[in-house]
């Protein structure tokens, strides 16, 4: 029994105290204003306070804390990706995952179950490689396995010897986790909060106020802000914030759907993916089977689930553990992938003065909160763009130099 | 004892008597009645304690008998979470209890119970992560002990399948309102889809009593399904459960062994209400049961809930409770009313009469007992809604709570609804439904007076449970919101309220009126609850049904088979890898080509017609070169680049009229380029027909210096020497008599032709061409001879030799790339990446070492310690006897001579050369011969 239960439970009357910014009014000016109190927006109020000591921030969200990707993404780490510019990114992300529920003295649950993606073709196999190779140069735990290998990984897998697609091998990134998601904006929005950052939920920006270039406030539905800068970490609206600042951004926005099965008894460590066959899976320590895929085939707003999606993930997660057709599906979601050409997200500097973006987060962002949240903060504390988010400017669309991580995600978030 | 808990008929309509058999709960033989369900029969039994709980491993029994909550769930004959009060029992069945350790009734892990004071609200975020990963112990001995019902890794599920369904009305709900909505819309002609989960029709008619006459209700219930049975323009199905509402009226449906997917005109949600718990200490102990289960069990079951009861009243409903009980010869000790006043209803007046005691303006306290309930503590309510004042104990075995029911909301949520709230009455209606869907009967609303507004007790010791599935009681909630949590979603989030396998069916209301008072707002600011599909959790085989992934084969599938060739699959098809396991079959596949003649089944390259006058416009736009004077009669190869620039696909685009184009594509890409081209023309709107005719063709290469002595001893009406046929000529005509596109093409690089047949003739032509080729010796090679003579030629697979990235300048391949056209897709991207001086450039390479290690695809290039390209194929060439392969390089070292050095299997490293391309034959004379 951790001494910290003990306390709660020999007091009297609960303990209970009050995490975020109670109710009240907005101020009439803060030096930062971050749009969306998301795991990124909280996690940029965090470092900024407790790193940069500027604590005059006010973090607005128009729904309620972490209740918009951060609530539905199905919380994967992982950092073996295919660039070097990504690899270095994701990595100290998950460096810094390590570290976050004693930095926030609050248990994120990060469990390293490590994780498998699937080839089924040679092309999978070749693109597994390269990977590998990226992932070892650069220190992250990530090798190419064969059949015998994916067998003792994963013993209650069907490998489909002469299947439709047979499991010739796999990538193995021993550094994969999980986390629990809704903990990360938590303890970053407590801690803020305990360090002087306001919290505003239910506050929705519906303008920005923009002079000469420069950002100098936002209107939000409870009255007008003005700031020294903003930061947009929204992710699924991107676009649609950004244009209220006269930015195009080059995103697509597409919805991205997953499902949670009723618990049982955990048996599935790893997590497990097949990019061929479009779902991944991995078991909760509740011992919900989460499982996903790829994004919806076209571009759309509305987070409604569809049957069709729910149908195609069940039949290809069955040819993968054909033992769990007695599982049963309790619940059905979707949230909004905002998607860059370059499947790399877009952070740092934007065409507007004192306006910084935090955007373009596909399906790869909960993974990056940790480090966002600590570069972002870096770029709005120094006005210096940090090294590891400088491939990641918006610039580089303009200049054709992207950092093409198609080959790393589809659907093996 | 079974005799005793059992009623005789009319008890037990879903009971046939006649039959009864043996099945096997916890170890032990127990009788069931054909139609009792597991819980039925085990309540018949004296068994009420079904399942221990996910959190302290509380004893839990019949909540709802509607497999509305998670209490029910046993393992069924191996299989977990299996809803005890829904499954019929069967000839031996063998059921067990879930999720304990040691036996259902000594559950070890109760301890966790005692425990409970030290395991706050989302106690798990406080604690476990000291030292620094300690977590990483801490979370294995969880998963050793979280989890309800255990997977049987060994199952194999039954076959599942999928039906589909049209109507102009679906109905869902067979009780009253559904059966009068199904006649009414039936009356006007409508084809009428009327679903019902249960396996009658008759909804609440069958167990509820909404008035004293019990037989004037029945009356009613016969007279509906009578006139129901009649009408034609109904189809009744039952035992079905819709599990989902979708856009534009998509209903999904579970039945036995299917998922039926509905099409409806309109739907109508006809799905009646859910009976709500009330909150007080021990809530949750077996034998404390809503209202309408103790109903369920009387009269689906003809079992007897208890003997003696107590019933915890908020609304009249409890009296058609109590009258129920006395029918069935239950001694009703008590009604606890939580009113100051009882109605004047006839329910109510009947059972005063009856001489039952009704205790006014009280609440139940406390239940009281170890695994089953043998008292309630009973105290008064003062005008706040506490408790105060002495306890009153009253013995018991059967407490029945009916203090209130929401709509049935789940459905009508999916739709994008709302439930709404009225604070005042505690009423609630339904806002919001989409066009074509609309609600009736007790799901369209709960009217004031059935709801008592706070039918919630705490207790100084608390175990008053808010959500039965996640053990959490007000304590927790209350202490979540004060924690600052304060939104409703936060509290389930954080409290895990709702989460369970009943999806807060019983918990959201209690949530929504806890945090509303703890945050000083109103029940209906603070918002109830929200519902995405499923309804009820569906299994993954329904959800998968039969497995389709198709596999495509050729028409030339059966002699690769018959030749013993390896199958490979490319895309959704299958290609012949190699004819023959030896390890030197590619390399004799591959000579037979050089040296004589092969052939290799190329089906499955993509086909697309264009047709139309502009046609040429359209190509012209869609690929990098130009095709305007390409005469008739003519091929070109065809590179397709995206926006950005990159490629994306080749093939050959050949001319065989004016306005008449048919352009191949890759085998893996072709789906996605004529998907592209249907995208770019939707825009475009250019007067051109696009159709993709891929598995229309077969078609076969043959290559090789002797091909043309094939082709001519096959007999063709074709003429074939180079001057009337040169390279990269297209020809309609006769081939061993089929009718045949034939087109010059030298992918690895000799001569060859590549004979395009309707699919159905592809078999016949590969039969003549092996026939007529045996005086040359031709042989059938596979994909990976292929890609190695291809490779001898330079010449790139799309996917293997590009990537995500790669442009026509890249691969050493701007001569594809028409400069004087105003437009082409990427046309603008490359324009300004060419202008870039540090790009890379895709070259050839050879290994002059013969003992160093082959560098595999995908092995990266260093210079000075850092990754500066890859290898993106390689293979030993017999031609050219050395190791050769493409790599990315810095464009400034890789002119021919230049050295690099390759990082392979376990950091050897291996210099290469830059060579030039291609390796063979550089100045294209064999293919052109």
């Amino acid at each position: 029994m951790p001494l910290s239960l003990l306390k709660y439970g020999f007091s009297d009357r609960f303990p209970a105290k009050f995490q975020f910014t109670p109710t009240k009014n907005l101020k009439k000016h803060y030096d930062v204003v971050i749009i969306g109190a998301g795991g990124h927006g909280a996690a940029i109020a965090f470092y900024l306070a407790k790193y940069h000591g500027i604590t005059d921030i006010a973090l607005l969200d128009r729904s309620y804390l972490g209740g918009g990707n951060t609530a539905r993404n199905t919380a994967v780490i992982r950092s073996n990706y295919l660039t070097p510019e990504g690899v270095r990114f994701y990595r100290e992300s998950v460096r810094l995952f390590h570290e976050l529920s004693n930095e926030l003295n609050y248990n994120v649950m990060l469990e390293e179950r490590g994780q498998l993606t699937l080839a089924c073709t040679d092309a999978a196999i070749r693109s597994f490689r390269w990977r590998a190779e990226m992932n070892q140069h650069l220190g992250v735990r990530s090798e190419l396995v064969d059949r015998q290998m994916v067998r003792e990984l994963v013993p209650s897998l069907r490998m489909a010897e002469n299947g439709r697609y047979p499991v010739l091998g796999g990538l193995w990134h021993a550094d994969g986790a999980t986390a629990r998601h809704d903990a990360v904006v938590w303890g970053y929005a407590r801690e803020a909060c305990a360090r002087g950052v306001e919290l505003h939920q239910l506050t929705e920006v519906q303008g920005i106020d923009i002079q000469n270039g420069v950002a100098k406030g936002v209107r939000t539905n409870r009255g007008d802000i003005s700031c020294g800068c903003v930061v947009q970490a929204v992710a699924g609206m991107s676009s649609v914030v950004a244009e209220m600042a006269g930015i195009r951004l080059p995103i697509h926005s597409y919805p991205l759907q997953a499902m949670v099965t009723q618990p049982y008894k955990p048996m599935l460590d790893p997590l497990v993916s097949s990019p061929q066959l479009h779902v991944y899976v991995q078991q909760t320590s509740r011992g919900e089977f989460v499982i996903g895929g790829g994004s919806d085939p076209y571009p759309l707003y509305s987070t409604r689930s569809t049957l069709e999606m729910k149908e195609t993930l069940s039949a290809a997660i069955l040819e993968l553990f054909p033992f769990l057709a007695q599982a049963k599906v309790l619940r059905q979601w979707a949230g909004i992938t905002d998607m860059t050409p370059d499947y790399s997200p877009i952070m740092g500097l934007s065409p507007v003065e004192n306006y910084y973006l935090d955007a373009g987060w596909g399906t790869w962002g909960f993974k990056a909160t940790p480090i966002c949240g600590k570069t972002m903060a870096q770029l709005v504390a120094t006005g210096t763009v940090p090294d590891l988010i400088q491939p990641f400017e918006l610039e580089r669309f303009y200049r054709f130099e992207q950092v093409n991580e198609a080959g790393a995600t589809a659907a093996s978030h | 004892m079974t005799v005793t808990r059992r009623l005789s008929a009319p008890f037990g309509s879903q009971l046939d008597r006649k039959q009864t058999f043996e099945f096997e709960f916890e170890g032990k033989i127990l009788t069931a009645i054909a139609g009792d369900s597991i819980a039925s029969a085990l309540a018949a039994n004296g068994h009420w304690i079904l399942s221990r709980s996910f959190k302290y491993h509380r004893p839990r029994g019949v909540l709802s008998m509607a497999g509305q909550d998670a209490n029910t769930l046993v393992r069924v004959n191996g299989l977990p979470n299996c809803l005890a009060d829904c499954t019929l029992v069967g000839p031996g069945m063998v059921v067990h209890g879930q999720n304990y350790s040691g036996g259902l009734r000594r559950d070890r892990m109760a301890l966790l119970g005692w425990l409970s004071r030290f395991l706050p609200v989302a106690f798990y975020y406080r604690a476990f992560y000291w030292p620094r990963n300690a977590w990483n112990i801490w979370y294995r001995l969880f998963r050793k002990v979280t989890g309800l019902g255990a997977i049987d890794p060994a199952h194999v599920a039954p076959r599942h399948d999928k039906q589909y369904q049209f109507c102009d009305v679906a109905v869902i709900g067979a009780g009253r309102s559904g059966m009068q909505k199904a006649l009414a819309e039936a009356a006007r002609g409508r084809q009428v889809l009327l679903l019902d989960e249960n396996n009658l029709m008759g909804g609440s008619l069958r167990y509820t009593r909404a008035s004293v006459d019990a037989a004037a209700e029945l009356r009613t219930l016969e007279e509906l399904i009578d006139a129901v049975s009649r009408e034609v323009h109904i189809d009744v199905m039952t035992s079905a459960v819709v599990n989902g509402l979708y856009t534009d009226r998509w209903l999904s449906a579970v039945k036995g062994r299917r998922m039926l997917k509905i099409r409806a005109g309109q739907v109508a949600l006809c799905t009646g209400a859910l009976e709500q718990h009330a909150l007080f200490h021990n809530n949750d102990l077996p034998g404390v049961m809503l209202g309408s289960a103790s109903q369920r069990l009387i009269k689906f079951f003809g079992v007897r809930p208890g003997q003696r009861a107590v019933v915890l009243a908020g609304n009249d409903q409890a009296y058609g409770v109590v009258l129920d009980m006395l029918d069935a010869g239950i001694d009703v000790a008590m009604v606890v009313d939580m009113r100051q006043h009882v109605s004047s209803e006839e329910r109510c007046i009947a059972v005063r009469q009856a001489g039952v005691e009704i205790l006014t303006g009280h609440a139940v306290f406390a239940a009281q007992g170890h695994d089953h309930i043998k008292s309630v503590e009973i105290r008064e309510l003062n005008a706040d809604g506490k408790c105060h004042g002495p306890t009153r104990s009253v013995d018991c075995d059967l407490l029945a709570v009916s203090v209130g029911v929401m709509p049935a909301w789940q459905l009508a949520c999916q739709a994008g609804a709302e439930l709404v709230y009225e604070d005042n009455n505690a009423a609630f209606s339904i806002r919001g439904l989409p066009e074509g869907v609309e609600v009736a009967g007790s799901a369209a609303g709960v009217p004031s007076g059935m709801n008592h507004p706070w039918p919630i007790v705490a207790h100084p010791k608390g175990k008053e449970f808010v959500d039965f599935d996640e053990d959490l009681q007000i304590a927790d909630i209350i202490n979540a919101v004060n924690e600052g949590y304060e939104h409703v979603q936060l509290v389930k989030r954080y409290s895990t309220c709702g989460m369970g396998p009943s999806q807060g069916r019983h918990s959201a209301l209690a949530t929504a009126r806890l945090v509303a008072s703890e945050t000083g707002r109103t029940v209906a600011e603070t918002g109830v609850t929200t519902a995405r599909p499923p309804f009820a959790p569906e299994s993954l085989a329904h959800l998968a049904g039969r497995s389709f992934y198709p596999e495509r084969h050729t028409a030339m599938h059966q002699r690769h088979l018959q030749a013993g060739a390896e199958m490979l699959p490319a895309g959704t098809w299958y290609r012949p890898a190699r004819y023959g396991t030896d390890t030197d079959t590619v390399a004799l596949e591959a000579s037979h080509v050089r040296k004589g003649v092969g052939m290799i089944d190329v089906s499955t390259l993509g086909g697309i017609e264009v047709r139309g006058p502009d046609a040429v416009e359209f190509l012209e736009r869609i690929y990098t070169w130009v095709f305007r004077k390409l005469p008739i009669g003519q091929s070109r190869y065809a590179l397709m680049t995206n926006e950005a620039g990159v490629v994306i696909d080749d093939g050959v685009a050949c001319r065989l009229a004016e306005n008449e184009f048919y352009v191949t594509a890759t085998t893996g890409g072709v789906d996605n380029v004529f998907r592209k081209m249907l995208q770019w023309n939707a825009q475009w709107a250019l007067d051109v027909d696009l159709a993709n005719v891929t598995s229309a063709w077969a078609a076969v290469n043959v290559a090789g210096p002797l091909a043309r002595e094939v082709l001519q001893a096959a007999g063709t009406d074709v003429a074939l020497d180079s001057d009337a046929f040169p390279f990269m000529a297209v020809r309609i005509g006769q081939l061993a008599g089929i009718p045949v596109r034939v087109i010059r093409v030298g992918f690895v690089g000799e001569l060859g032709y590549e004979i395009h047949v309707p699919a159905h003739y592809g078999e016949a032509l590969w039969d003549a061409l092996m026939e007529h080729g045996a005086p040359m010796g031709i042989a059938a090679f596979g994909v990976e001879a292929q890609r190695l003579l291809r490779l001898e030629k330079g010449h790139v697979i799309v996917g293997q030799d590009t990537d995500a990235m790669t442009t026509p300048a890249e691969l050493q391949m701007s001569w594809a790339v028409g400069k004087k056209k105003p437009f082409f897709v990427g046309q603008r991207s490359l324009q300004i990446l060419n202008e870039r001086p540090d790009g890379r450039v895709l070259a050839g390479f050879m290994i002059g070492d013969t003992a160093a290690p082959m560098p595999k695809e995908c092995h990266l290039v260093f210079a000075n310690g850092e990754p500066v390209g890859r290898v993106t194929s390689s293979a030993f060439s017999p031609a050219l006897d050395c190791v050769i392969g493409l790599a990315y390089l810095p464009a400034a070292d890789s002119a021919p001579g230049a050295q690099f050095t390759i990082h392979c299997d376990g950091g050897q490293q291996v210099q290469a050369r830059v060579a030039a391309l291609p390796f063979y034959d550089p100045a294209g004379e064999r293919q052109k011969s």
